[in-house]
């Protein structure tokens, strides 16, 4: 995971047993990794959300309910966004569940990486709650360089954190919003499509990650025309075919080029 | 009256936001949460059916990305069209100028967005 900040460099951890080294401090050095700048962009992300959550006539308190209970930042805005328009709540949960979809392959691509022979199910289900784009690049990027069995106890104690905080600067941010100056707000919106689209661009491994990004993006408003209250669901599957069946033929021309599996999916960082 | 077809707006009980939360935001996501790890293992991340999901997933995310930019809720869609447009583009060459380097790419895209729209368009 080179696309991602901080990860060019091995990791500020004392190459002592794990053994010796036990879960609560493992969780805590997960957790000093609060202090990064992918967490700080992130915690912007959620006062630019908060304002827009406040703009759709949605409460405090749902805000926070929303920021811990979806935690994952694009689910949030496709359901303020429904909320926003009046989309009936079965529409809703269509659109909602749709966007999240990507949820699933990212937890199944993380859990190898995260589990230990030890690491119960209902400790890997438990975490899998805490998987959005943020905590599972720092994942991908932080875990395979720590001992296995120090993994889902530092992973916990960063992604815990993160989204425990993302509630608290939602909370704040939503009593606070309307005093906000304009450009300020404008500003804190802004950084959500901004970090979104570099740092899922960062985790793309192959062309068809890439293409869907920008086939994405250039389909959306066609399909905004076209059918309003679907147009994410319609964006996601003509734009991600597109660039599955265009990326497929570029990823198989350069496998032919590299003799070796290097374009091999690079997800899946095991021992 | 049919709880599927309400809106969050629609209901008066102090409870139907949580109810709409639960179902349409927490559950929704949970969902392929709860499913990922049940099938981590089973379906290879090499394998086509992966790569496809993997594409219409980043796809909905594009989208996501690109109502943010063409129909944003806020004081940024007091923004010219074209200068949100032109923030993302100008944040994204920077990470790719700055060898992938996230927080170039946020101050590049924050400097064009509020530099431009303060100096030229006019303060909102």
């Amino acid at each position: 995971m080179s696309g991602t900040p901080n990860s060019g460099r091995p990791m500020d951890i004392p190459a002592e047993p794990a053994e010796t080294v036990s879960t609560a401090r493992w969780f805590a050095r997960g957790a000093q990794q609060f202090l990064s700048i992918p967490a700080m962009i992130l915690m912007a992300s959620f006062v630019g959300f908060a304002g827009l959550a406040r703009a759709s006539g949605i409460g405090l308190v749902e805000t926070v309910v929303m920021a811990g209970g979806i935690w994952a930042l694009p689910s949030c805005v496709v359901l303020v966004g429904a909320v926003q328009t009046g989309a009936p709540l079965a529409a809703t949960f269509i659109a909602v569940s749709l966007s999240a979809f990507r949820l699933m392959p990212m937890v199944m691509s993380i859990v190898p990486v995260m589990r230990a022979e030890r690491t119960s199910k209902l400790t890997l289900l438990f975490l899998s709650h805490f998987v959005a784009v943020t905590a599972w690049v720092f994942g991908m990027a932080k875990l395979p360089g720590l001992p296995r069995e120090a993994r889902a106890a530092y992973f916990a104690g960063f992604a815990v954190t993160l989204t425990s905080g993302a509630m608290i600067v939602a909370g704040v941010s939503h009593e606070l919003a309307g005093a906000l100056p304009p450009l300020l707000a404008a500003g804190l919106t802004l950084l959500t499509p901004l970090y979104f689209t570099v740092s899922l661009w960062g985790a793309a491994r192959l062309a068809s990650d890439r293409l869907a990004l920008a086939f994405g993006v250039a389909t959306w408003p066609a399909m905004h025309w076209l059918e309003p209250n679907f147009e994410l669901i319609w964006t996601g599957l003509i734009g991600g075919t597109a660039a599955f069946l265009v990326g497929r033929r570029i990823d198989a021309g350069r496998r032919r080029r590299v003799p070796a599996d290097t374009e091999n999916a690079g997800m899946e960082v095991g021992p | 009256m049919n709880l599927l077809t309400a809106t969050y707006h629609q209901l008066d009980a102090w409870w139907w936001p949580y109810l709409f939360i639960l179902i349409a935001g927490w559950f929704a996501n949970d969902m392929w949460r709860i499913l990922g790890v049940v099938l981590a293992g089973r379906l290879s991340d090499d394998s086509a059916i992966f790569t496809y999901v993997k594409s219409v997933a980043t796809a909905l995310v594009a989208g996501v990305i690109a109502q943010l930019i063409f129909l944003p809720s806020g004081s940024l869609g007091l923004a010219p069209m074209w200068l949100r447009l032109l923030s993302v583009a100008a944040g994204f060459a920077a990470y790719k100028a700055s060898r992938d380097n996230v927080l170039v790419a946020v101050l590049v895209g924050e400097a064009v967005l509020l530099g431009l729209w303060a100096g030229l368009v006019g303060m909102p």
